[in-house]
């Protein structure tokens, strides 16, 4: 690397436009490019984020437009997933669904990296008493039954009618609120890893402040497992929402759910199966789009880990 | 070793203190109590009675100490939504049938994904390894609801093998009602059990006592079964550990589904009939039995591999 810069300016530049220089994010995108199988979950995760952001494009109705007189059809050319029990274009509310789904995936995974990252960077650059206190309310989180905690804060905020509407809102903020524990042990473990390396020492010695030397020299260092755990947060996330809207504690009504459309078809399964099997296969393909594409990042990133 | 686990026990102590307090000033700060006067009015002075009776006229602080009191004598008071029943007898009447459910699916999981993952790592780079492996990671990643709703279309309503529901005990059912909502269940963790065996047991394999065995002359079946596999089955008791608790609060998707009168109903129905006994006891019962088999998981490891040391002086 100093041969670059002491040496002639032309040569390497010659060299440059060759080839050039490898970083850390340009291996990466080589190493994930050779990675069919993340490839091609990556195509099927834009096209669902392409569906959910036009959905009012693609959609051939509205999620909440019902033609009683059209109620229960199988799948047929007018409505290509058929209808549901009130006359709804069930295609149009699974595109709606895919919006819904990702909304809650991805503001989930960002609350989550809020709460996670300043806590785990306050416990990882202060330790002593900040690190106690913020591994102490660590410890409650993971022996509480979490799904449970979500149940209960949705129906709390119900009861007093916190954030009203669809749902949504509830939805996010719990699920954000027992999502950031990962992500905070995630932050925390880089930082103590990274606080003993030499190049933290030498900003400490140049009398950077803690709270620089974190944001400026470590975080930064930390970025890569983060965006792999906000990959694989994302499908639990919209599995979370699918479960609590499945048990009738999530999204509500008009508002589709993909959740909530397998728990409305259990009751006709028998004749109109396609009601829960549409929701269920495009849930697991989403589930496995974004577990693909998080395990693809991880292995182009930390190719040590994916040696074995 | 009383020392360090004096400290651990504490610790879950002053969890479980905190759990409580939270679960339980929530509990109470949902508007709505228990008696619905929406359908039925009641006069000021039963309400008052009624109140007295349950003590929700006491503040909050001292209805949180009566209550731990009894709690940890093992009274959780009386189910709201069924008050023929103590809390405990209804917990002892569907545990139960939860923990059949569980226990039964773990063993499935484990006896399948021993085989696989075993498999998988013996002929590491065939076509074997990687069905198992690509099997494991959509075993991983379908929420089991999905998982319960196809084998739903595909065997009960489809083919009309199997009943769409029911559990022997309930008496709606024969013992084929089982075989259903124990694959469901037990889907995820064999996946998980295959996905660490053959990791583990590759790493396993390449040790030098291994080839130490290989070389003696032992036959590979010898060397695969008793050799390697001893130590490669250690990792597994982390995923042991946290499928106990799982046993009760796993199951809530698959008893809905598939209509097994399990504990996991009793979770959902108490939250939204604001049954406070029965929230308090199932967060309660589900945070002790979490941390204890953290605190087991931990304790077994120094067991299993003497080189892991929990207290005492490293060497």
């Amino acid at each position: 690397m100093s041969a670059v810069t002491v040496g002639s300016v032309v040569a390497p530049r010659a060299a440059l436009q060759i080839r050039p220089p490898a970083t850390l994010w340009r291996d990466a995108v080589r190493r994930f490019k050779r990675n069919k199988l993340a490839v091609g979950a990556l195509a099927v995760m834009v096209l669902l984020i392409g569906a959910a952001v036009f959905a009012d494009l693609i959609a051939p109705a509205r999620y909440d437009y019902s033609v009683l007189a059209e109620a229960n059809q199988f799948p047929n050319r007018l409505h290509l997933a058929g209808t549901d029990g009130v006359g709804r274009d069930f295609l149009s509310r699974l595109i709606y669904g895919a919006r819904v789904s990702l909304t809650v995936g991805i503001s989930v995974q960002a609350f989550a990296l809020l709460i996670g990252v300043t806590l785990g960077t306050l416990a990882g650059s202060f330790s002593g008493w900040v690190d106690y206190v913020v591994m102490r309310v660590v410890e409650v989180f993971t022996s509480i039954p979490i799904f449970l905690f979500a149940l209960f804060l949705i129906s709390l905020w119900r009861g007093l009618d916190v954030f009203g509407g669809n749902g949504l809102i509830n939805v996010i903020v719990a699920i954000g609120l027992i999502s950031w524990i990962d992500i905070c042990r995630l932050t925390r473990a880089q930082l103590f890893s990274l606080r003993e390396k030499e190049f933290v020492l030498a900003s400490h010695a140049m009398g950077a402040s803690r709270f620089h030397i974190a944001l400026r020299h470590m975080l930064p260092n930390a970025l890569a497992p983060l965006i792999v755990a906000v990959t694989l947060g994302i499908p639990t996330a919209i599995f979370t929402e699918a479960g609590l809207s499945f048990l009738g504690f999530g999204i509500n009504d008009p508002l589709p759910s993909w959740g909530k459309m397998v728990a409305d078809s259990l009751g006709y399964v028998r004749v109109y199966w396609y009601l829960g099997l549409f929701p269920t296969f495009v849930l697991a393909l989403t589930m496995l789009s974004f577990s693909f594409v998080g395990d693809g990042l991880r292995d182009a990133l930390d190719p040590q880990l994916g040696k074995r | 070793m009383v020392v360090y686990l004096l400290g651990r026990i504490s610790g879950i102590a002053i969890v479980f203190v905190i759990v409580s307090m939270l679960a339980f000033v929530l509990m109470h700060s949902v508007p709505g109590g228990p008696f619905d006067e929406t359908n039925q009015p009641l006069p000021p002075e039963a309400k008052a009675n009624i109140l007295r009776k349950y003590g929700l006229d006491r503040p909050l602080y001292e209805q949180y100490f009566n209550y731990m009191g009894s709690a940890l004598h093992g009274d959780f008071g009386i189910s709201f939504q069924s008050p023929t029943e103590t809390v405990m007898q209804l917990i002892a009447r569907a545990w139960p049938t939860s923990m059949q459910l569980g226990g039964m699916a773990i063993l499935l999981a484990f006896t399948l994904g021993l085989i696989a993952g075993t498999l998988s790592a013996v002929y590491q780079n065939t076509w074997i390894d990687y069905v198992v492996t690509f099997v494991s990671a959509l075993g991983i990643t379908v929420p089991n609801f999905v998982i319960a709703l196809w084998l739903l279309l595909a065997f009960a309503v489809g083919l009309g093998w199997l009943p769409t529901g029911g559990w022997p005990s309930s008496g709606s059912g024969d013992l084929k009602t089982l075989i259903m909502p124990v694959i469901t269940l037990s889907l995820g963790p064999t996946a998980l059990v295959a996905r660490y065996t053959r990791s583990s047991l590759v790493e396993v394999l390449h040790a030098e006592y291994i080839r130490t065995a290989r070389a003696k002359g032992l036959m590979e079946t010898a060397v695969v079964a008793r050799h390697a596999l001893k130590n490669a089955l250690i990792p597994l008791i982390t995923i042991l550990g946290p499928q106990i608790p799982n046993l009760i609060t796993g199951t809530i998707f698959v008893e809905v589904i598939y209509r097994v009168p399990g504990l996991g109903k009793f979770f959902v129905t108490s939250i939204t009939l604001r049954d406070y006994p029965m929230i308090m006891a199932t967060m309660l019962l589900v945070a002790t039995l979490w941390s204890f088999t953290y605190l087991a998981s931990d304790l077994l490891y120094t067991v299993v591999d003497p080189r892991i040391r929990l207290f005492g002086r490293a060497t």
